[in-house]
């Protein structure tokens, strides 16, 4: 017994763990599966259903509004978190002054909640004593910037306020991978006559390959699951302009009392999440065996 | 000839020079404005707690504040002192405090445990069973929030800290044993195995070996389960209501509270305080933060 117990101890150990995670990871995703194919309100039902939240939730104008949102969020958080990542990046890569003093200051807003950058965000876009009022005391007496409370404009202040958060985030990974460059490369590409801009363009950026992956992933991992930030700022108004899954997840849940629908807005946000997780995993996974 | 070579070299010479002058101002220029963009809201938080309503109704964001007038701090943080209706932080900020010191402690050991074991205890599946942890990084917690809600309910721990603690023990366990296991697979197996022909076993291995140089690791787990548990909200909010509810979601509520007329500098204020504790780890330990963020950063 003792023998058996000292042999296996390290299974043992390692139980907690993977009993944990098979739990509440594994049956839970399972468990929503389940109820997505059920006719559950406000509480789970376990008769099967089909097809039918599937059905109605890709005809509901809101699930249909949040998609889209979804969709220009996460172009435009990646846009612009990459090439003002990059930017930083570079330049900062050029034996700067104080470096570390402005890392520090592109960086620091990954610290703070979404929560909180939300309410800073939600002050200084407010049209009557934020931006806007600044603006017209400054002397700009036509000028106005209402983006929060107007319908068409309002998803743009959440791409503002998201890449306030994370493009100090991709400066840190582009940084890095900059860095792990050998001097070599870049001294002979100098003998040989290029300048700094081709340096960059022809030879580093390129180079950079496995960075822009990894920073696509994870953007679009952030963008996929933003929730709070959209509770902080907008709330998903005005109106539902600003609706995006994971919020219509909750409502439909909690506010709402839909929970197979809930559950099956839950499966899509999943099956996305999946589809961009499992190439990125088998990729890295495959550079992890080639060492 | 030769002088006149030398002179148009001593010519190109100084061109370049100049370009490179203006490209340096042209960097420091540009790094310059973004460091404001990125600095903007922080100022602008802290000068709006600073100032009185009436200040802010007159002045504009940057405006200067008149004098250092901690008010609204202290009712962002005590509240006004009239009973119903009087919401402030303190008591969340503890919640939170009561939720995060278990929750990092549990998760930060039970990922050491992992990693130890996936990297010197090696068994057969062991690479898949790391691969079933990993998974946990990346699925959208809103596929597990319905059951994670029945379930605490079904435990009776449903609104209460103990109920957040569990959640963010068992979510963080992927991250920790990730950290852990690559900080694990660095060092030399060799010492282990020595050690194990000297008949020395599991634990002791763990204590005498690995613990003694795994400062480090420990520093990033710790530091990115408080950021991530202190900085949670969607757990937070979903989980607990009322009394029960850590700092982000007291917040929240009480910016969005539409009592009475809207008090710019006391939400400035709950805001800073929301978001001092990881502010400072950040500026003590920025090291060590952005080691965790490269590494663990696929959470959203």
């Amino acid at each position: 017994m003792l023998k058996w117990l000292e042999k296996n101890l390290p299974k043992i150990v390692m139980a907690p763990a993977v009993g944990l995670i098979g739990w509440f990871v594994y049956g839970f995703v399972l468990w929503t599966l389940y109820i997505s194919f059920t006719n559950s309100k406000i509480l789970p039902k376990y008769e099967l259903w089909g097809v039918g939240q599937y059905v109605k939730l890709w005809g509901s104008r809101k699930w249909l509004i949040a998609v889209d949102n979804l969709l220009i969020f996460t172009a435009l958080f990646l846009i612009f978190c990459v090439v003002i990542g990059i930017i930083l990046a570079i330049f900062l890569d050029q034996k700067i002054r104080a470096e570390g003093v402005l890392r520090t200051i592109y960086l620091y807003p990954m610290a703070l909640s979404f929560i909180v950058t939300g309410t800073a965000w939600k002050w200084i876009l407010n049209p009557t004593l934020g931006i806007q009022k600044m603006f017209i005391d400054w002397g700009f007496e036509n000028f106005t910037f209402d983006w929060l409370v107007n319908r068409e404009m309002a998803i743009y202040t959440i791409v503002i306020a998201g890449v306030w958060q994370s493009a100090g985030f991709v400066m840190a990974l582009f940084l890095a991978g900059l860095r792990s460059v050998e001097d070599e490369i870049v001294k002979a590409a100098k003998i040989d006559g290029a300048n700094l801009f081709t340096v960059y363009w022809k030879i580093l950026l390129p180079m950079m390959r496995p960075v822009f992956f990894t920073s696509f992933v994870i953007l679009v991992h952030i963008s996929i699951k933003s929730y709070d930030l959209i509770v902080a700022l907008t709330q998903g108004g005005p109106g539902i302009s600003t609706t995006m899954p994971a919020l219509y997840m909750t409502q439909t849940a909690f506010h709402k009392s839909q929970v197979g629908l809930s559950a099956a807005s839950a499966m899509m946000m999943f099956m996305a999440v999946a589809a961009v997780i499992i190439p990125y995993l088998y990729s890295e996974l495959r550079r992890e065996n080639a060492r | 000839m030769q002088d006149k070579t030398h002179s148009s070299y001593k010519q190109l010479e100084q061109k370049s020079k100049y370009t490179n002058m203006f490209l340096r101002w042209f960097l420091y220029f540009v790094l310059v404005i973004f460091a404001l963009y990125f600095i903007f809201p922080l100022y602008v938080m802290v000068v709006t707690s600073l100032k009185t309503m009436e200040e802010i109704r007159q002045g504009t964001l940057l405006t200067w504040p008149s004098g250092l007038n901690f008010d609204s701090w202290l009712v962002a943080w005590g509240g006004r002192g009239y009973g119903a209706g009087d919401t402030f932080l303190k008591p969340y900020f503890w919640n939170s405090i009561k939720m995060v010191v278990p929750a990092v402690f549990f998760s930060t050991f039970i990922g050491a445990m992992a990693g130890y074991v996936l990297t010197k205890w090696r068994f057969k599946g062991d690479k898949w069973v790391f691969l079933f942890l990993l998974f946990g990084c990346f699925i959208p917690y809103q596929a597990i929030l319905l059951p994670m809600a029945r379930t605490l309910g079904v435990l009776g721990i449903s609104n209460s800290v103990i109920g957040l603690v569990l959640v963010h023990t068992v979510y963080g366990i992927p991250f920790t044993t990730l950290f852990f296991r690559n900080f694990y697979v660095s060092i030399p197996s060799e010492l282990v195995k020595a050690a194990r022909i000297d008949g020395a076993g599991f634990f002791k291995i763990f204590f005498k070996i690995l613990l003694p140089v795994s400062t480090p690791i420990i520093v990033v787990t710790i530091i990115w389960q408080f950021t991530q548990i202190w900085n949670d909200f969607l757990f937070g909010s979903t989980f607990s209501f009322g009394e029960a509810a850590p700092i982000q979601v007291a917040l929240n509520n009480m910016v969005l509270s539409s009592t009475s007329v809207k008090e710019y500098n006391v939400d400035m204020a709950s805001a800073i305080i929301a978001g001092i504790p990881t502010l400072i780890v950040y500026v003590l330990a920025g090291k060590y933060f952005i080691r965790g963020l490269t590494s663990g950063a696929v959470k959203g």
